[in-house]
């Protein structure tokens, strides 16, 4: 068993299939890369295993199989551990970075509307640990000096560094990310290869979709291809590079 | 009757400024706050000290009510639900003739009592130090609150919904609360607002009045403690000093709205946010810093 496990995942919009029983498996602070042409039901996949999109059928499950996943909402299950960036942005773009990440904590932290109220001491220890927390996540994602920026502001690459800090916030077991390293530069590139490496030190799990080879191929333990909804391989990046399937779906077949 | 607008328009504000719902129904809270307090008064004997929390409650759970099967549609479609839900509660009262009196009212509602110095009269003095107190009171909970987890979590709502639950918001669960404690302040209002009339009538909840409230929170700027205050000073106060052209008021009002909208669309003292956000727009048009 494994940290994630889901079998045979199945999900159709109207006509369209877009996973077709898909079956993959993420082990602990494991760095697993799921590739494929576009279309291949990459981003799909990781909208119902994160409750975004509820999977027609298939098993979900969390940490050996002790936790099934299937049917929650987004909030749920990224209580239970999985938390994701987006291909296209969605940090929020109005607030602060640092207000930013404090949403992340959203989850870990106990005091409510009334302890804000009546300035409970669990509410400024708790206030304290958010921002001195959160400041620290800025820092490990490169972009401390500019805590109190606004989040739009900020560059492409760095408000993707951004919504990986978000994520992190959350104090996630897994995490998800899709396309961490569209439109960047090869300098920018390195340094999200080097903050992944640095995530998984931390014992976290992830699993990243990526059409860049020079990012996913160094970085990634195994690699998943996908296929118009199906897994067409699986295995060390090495094996993938040669495999004649891969080489077909992305080359096109004679 | 300004602090009545300051506090009705601070308790939409939690919906509209911070949480990004429209409700257009709002005065729909408002009524069942001050028929609360009537009912309770007029059946019961209920004091006003007692009563102003019950109205309250009693409108925070039609607002739980309303809001349960109504925020899980969003935008324009919110919007239609809450104004047909301001509609249902004004014709209801209209027409429960048995208890509400129909389109006549309750007449006779007792003023508060104060223990040290004796029951409210028709003097308006006590009446604005005690709405003055309310709105105080619900400003600093206003503050406290946007500090707080369930502020950050109604501002990541109205930015960006789908990342605001994929960071574990539970986005169903804190716009209801937003949705119950603006209806909470609105029944407050309504309590209050009961007491200083001694009468009520279903004509003084229509639409025109949840309008009039959006437009102070819009006005003041949206999200903006203050400049829901600050919005409900110059709304309310506005129609009393364009009294001489009587005929051509709300045409000068409504121009006043068109010019504020084109020249500071974020509100006379606008949002943190929201600034940031029309800011670069505004350069671009050149200095429009015109305050309408």
């Amino acid at each position: 068993m494994a940290l994630l496990e889901v079998r045979s995942l199945s999900k159709s919009f109207g006509g369209v299939t877009a996973l077709k029983g898909i079956s993959l498996s993420v082990g602990e602070a494991e760095i697993v890369g799921l590739i494929g042409p576009n279309g291949a039901g990459k981003t799909s996949f990781f909208n119902c295993v994160t409750g975004l999109l509820r999977a027609d059928s298939g098993e979900i499950h969390f940490q050996n199989g002790k936790r099934r996943l299937n049917g929650l909402g987004p909030n749920r299950i990224l209580e239970e551990g999985i938390a994701r960036t987006f291909q296209n942005l969605r940090v929020f773009k109005n607030m602060t970075l640092l207000e930013n990440v404090a949403i992340g904590f959203h989850t870990r932290i106990a005091s409510g509307l009334w302890d804000a109220l009546l300035r409970t001491r669990r509410h400024r220890v708790e206030e304290k640990m958010v921002f001195t927390r959160g400041l620290e996540l800025l820092r490990f994602v490169g972009l401390g000096a500019y805590a109190n920026e606004i989040a739009g502001n900020l560059s492409y690459g760095s408000q993707k560094r951004l919504e990986i800090a978000r994520a992190l916030a959350t104090d996630p077991k897994l995490l998800l990310l899709d396309e961490p390293v569209a439109g960047m530069n090869p300098v920018e590139k390195d340094e999200i290869i080097g903050l992944v490496r640095r995530i998984r030190e931390r014992k976290i799990a992830i699993l990243i979709i990526e059409h860049d080879m020079r990012v996913i191929m160094p970085l990634s333990e195994r690699i998943v291809v996908m296929d118009e909804g199906a897994k067409i391989a699986e295995g060390a990046p090495r094996e993938i590079r040669s495999d004649p399937r891969v080489i077909q779906a992305y080359l096109g077949a004679e | 009757m300004v602090g009545i607008y300051a506090l009705l328009s601070m308790g939409l504000n939690v919906v509209v400024g911070f949480a990004g719902l429209l409700n257009l129904g709002y005065a729909a809270f408002f009524a069942i706050g001050a028929y609360t307090y009537a009912l309770l008064n007029l059946n019961f004997g209920c004091p006003f000290w007692i009563g102003l929390p019950l109205a309250g409650l009693t409108s925070m759970f039609f607002g739980f009510v309303i809001g349960l099967p109504s925020i899980r549609v969003r935008g324009d479609y919110l919007a239609i639900t809450t104004l047909g839900f301001g509609e249902i509660v004004r014709i209801a009262f209209n027409n429960l003739d048995a208890w509400t009196g129909g389109p006549n009212g309750l007449l006779g509602i007792k003023r508060p009592v104060l223990w040290f110095w004796g029951p409210f009269s028709v003097n308006p003095t006590p009446y604005f130090y005690l709405v003055l107190a309310l709105v105080a009171l619900t400003a600093y909970f206003l503050f406290k609150m946007s500090d707080s987890k369930f502020g950050r979590a109604l501002v990541a709502i109205r930015e960006d919904e789908l990342a605001a639950s994929c960071m574990g918001i539970s986005t169903v669960r804190v716009k209801l609360y937003a949705f119950g404690l603006s209806a909470f302040i609105a029944g407050i209002a309504g309590c209050v607002f009961a007491a200083k009339q001694t009468i009520v009538t279903p004509d003084s909840f229509d639409f025109v009045l949840s309008v009039l409230i959006l437009a102070m929170v819009v006005l003041g700027g949206m999200g903006n403690i203050w400049g829901s205050v600050l919005g409900a000073l110059v709304l309310g106060i506005l129609p009393e000093l364009l009294r001489e052209f009587a005929s051509y008021r709300m045409l000068i009002f409504g121009l006043l709205m068109i010019l504020m909208m084109i020249f500071r669309p974020q509100g006379i003292l606008g949002n943190p946010t929201l600034r940031r956000e029309l800011a670069p727009e505004r350069r671009e048009k050149g200095e429009a810093n015109g305050s309408a």
